[in-house]
C-alpha cells in the first residue's frame, strides 16, 4: 500500500503552527517514513500533483486568495484539519473583528498610522493583481467543512503528532490533557 | 438541628439541612462545576453551569439548599452536555482570544472548556463589538473577555467593600462598569489583586505585574478543574 500523502498550507497565520509541526525533533524522520508531502511549504510544492488524504490548514481566511486556497484544499484532501487558534477561531488577525470596519484598517495602516511616510497620494493599494481583503476574518470551518480542530497557538508538537499518527495509522486519538491548550 | 441524609449519585450522605446541594457534594469530594459562583460570595444561579438532577429537576447545585431524602445526580451525560453547550456559548458569544490573554492557564472558563474537550464551539462565532477600559492606573477592564457572572459586583457586597463595579445597560448591551473616582482614588495592588482574583476570566486584569508563572506551571496547565475536589491535587 502507498503511504498516505498530506499536504499542508498556511492561510492568514504566522506560521508558528507549522514550526511547531517540525518541533516534533527526530520523530521528523518517522513522519517520512510514514507519509509522502504533497502541497506544503515543508518541501515547497506549489500546486496540487494528486489528490491528497490529509490536509493541514494552519490560519483563517482574510482574503480572497486565502479562500480559494481553503477550498482547493477540501476538493483535493479527503480529510482537513484545523490547525491553531487562527484556524479555528480567527486568531489574532480576527482581533479586527470586533471594533473596526475594513475602510478604516485600511486607512489607519496606510493613510493616518504614525509610520506612514509619504503618501502624499492617499493611495489604498487596490490593484486588481492583489487579494480581496474581506469584510471579516472567517474560521475556516465558516468556509468549507472541516473534519478535525487541534486547538493552540502553537498546537503542542505532540498534539500534532498524536493526532498525525493516530489518522494514519487508523488508531483512535490519544491527546492527553497537558497536550491540548488554547494558547 | 438534626442532620438530614441526601443521595448524591446513588450514595447516601448525612448533612447539615439548608446547606447548598454544590457545598455537600464538594465536602464529599464530588466535583459539580461552577463559573459564577465564588466561595463567600451568595450564590446566584446565573451562569447554569452547576445544573443538576435534583428530584428529577434540573436545579441549580449553587443556589439548592439539601433537604431529607433529596435525590441527586451531578454527572449524567445530558448534564454534561447541558454544561458544555454552555461553555461554547460563551466562547462563541465573546471575543475570547486565549493565546493573547494574561489570565490564559489560570481562567475558569478556559479550564472548564479543557475539561470538557472543547476544540471548537459548535456555534458560530459572534464577535461582538467590545471595548477596553484601561483609564485606572492599576486595572484594566477587557469586556470581550467578560461573561457577565457578576461575582466582582455581587463582592462589592461584603460590608468592608464600597461599590466599584455596576452593571450597565440591559440585554446584550449589559457590561460591568467602575466609579473610576472612586478607583482612581482608592485602589492599591493589594485591592487590585483581589478584584483580578474574583474575575473567573481575564476580564478585570491588575496592571503592572503578570505573566508571572510560566507556561506549563499555571493552575490548570497540569490537572484539570475540580481535580482538586474528586483527587486531592493542589491546583
Amino acid at each position: 500500500m502507498s503511504k498516505p500523502i498530506v499536504a499542508t498550507t498556511s492561510l492568514a497565520g504566522c506560521f508558528g503552527c507549522h514550526m511547531s509541526l517540525l518541533d516534533i525533533d527526530e520523530r521528523i524522520l518517522d513522519l517520512i517514513e510514514l507519509v509522502e508531502f504533497n502541497k506544503s511549504p515543508i518541501d515547497d510544492i506549489k500546486t496540487f500533483t494528486k489528490q491528497c488524504d490529509i490536509g493541514i490548514i494552519e490560519g483563517g481566511c482574510c482574503n480572497s486568495e486565502n479562500v480559494h486556497v481553503l477550498k482547493e484544499f477540501r476538493k483535493n484532501c479527503k480529510i482537513l484539519i484545523s490547525v491553531g487558534e487562527c484556524a479555528i477561531m480567527g486568531g489574532l488577525p480576527a482581533m479586527r473583528n470586533n471594533n473596526a470596519s475594513i475602510s478604516e484598517c485600511l486607512e489607519e495602516a496606510y493613510l493616518n498610522c504614525v509610520s506612514v511616510q509619504a503618501n502624499d497620494e492617499k493611495i489604498i493599494p487596490n490593484d486588481e493583481e492583489l487579494p480581496m481583503i474581506l469584510d471579516r476574518v472567517y474560521p475556516c470551518h465558516e468556509i468549507v467543512k472541516i473534519d478535525y480542530f487541534l486547538p493552540g497557538c502553537a498546537p503542542r508538537a505532540d498534539l500534532i503528532w498524536n493526532a498525525l499518527v493516530a489518522l494514519v495509522t487508523g488508531n483512535e486519538m490519544d491527546l492527553p490533557y497537558e497536550v491540548v491548550k488554547f494558547d | 438541628m438534626s442532620k438530614i441524609l441526601i443521595n448524591i449519585n446513588g450514595k447516601d450522605y448525612s448533612a447539615e439541612p439548608g446547606k447548598m446541594v454544590l457545598d455537600i457534594a464538594k465536602e464529599n469530594g464530588i466535583y459539580i462545576p461552577t463559573l459564577c459562583h465564588y466561595e463567600g460570595i451568595k450564590p446566584q444561579g446565573s451562569c447554569r453551569i452547576c445544573t443538576c438532577k435534583i428530584d428529577g429537576r434540573n436545579m441549580t447545585a449553587c443556589t439548592t439548599p439539601a433537604s431529607h431524602r433529596m435525590v441527586v445526580e451531578t454527572n449524567t451525560e445530558e448534564l454534561e452536555k447541558i454544561r458544555s453547550t454552555i461553555v461554547e456559548l460563551l466562547f462563541a458569544e465573546g471575543n475570547h482570544f486565549c493565546p493573547a490573554c494574561e489570565r490564559s492557564g489560570n481562567c475558569e472558563l478556559q479550564a472548564l472548556a479543557y475539561r470538557y474537550k472543547m476544540m471548537v464551539p459548535q456555534f458560530p462565532y459572534i464577535f461582538p463589538s467590545k471595548d477596553l477600559d484601561a483609564e485606572n492606573p492599576k486595572i484594566l477592564i477587557d469586556h470581550n473577555r467578560c461573561i457577565l457572572c457578576k461575582r466582582c459586583i455581587r463582592r462589592k457586597k461584603e460590608p468592608d467593600n464600597p461599590s466599584w463595579f455596576v452593571f450597565k445597560g440591559r440585554g446584550h448591551t449589559t457590561q460591568i462598569n467602575v466609579d473610576h473616582e472612586l478607583i482612581d482614588k482608592e485602589f492599591n495592588d493589594e485591592l487590585a489583586q483581589k478584584a483580578m482574583d474574583t474575575c473567573p476570566v481575564g476580564a478585570i486584569i491588575r496592571k503592572e505585574k503578570g505573566f508571572d508563572v510560566p507556561i506549563g506551571e499555571r493552575k490548570y496547565d497540569k490537572n484539570p478543574i475540580g481535580s482538586d475536589i474528586e483527587k486531592g491535587v493542589t491546583l
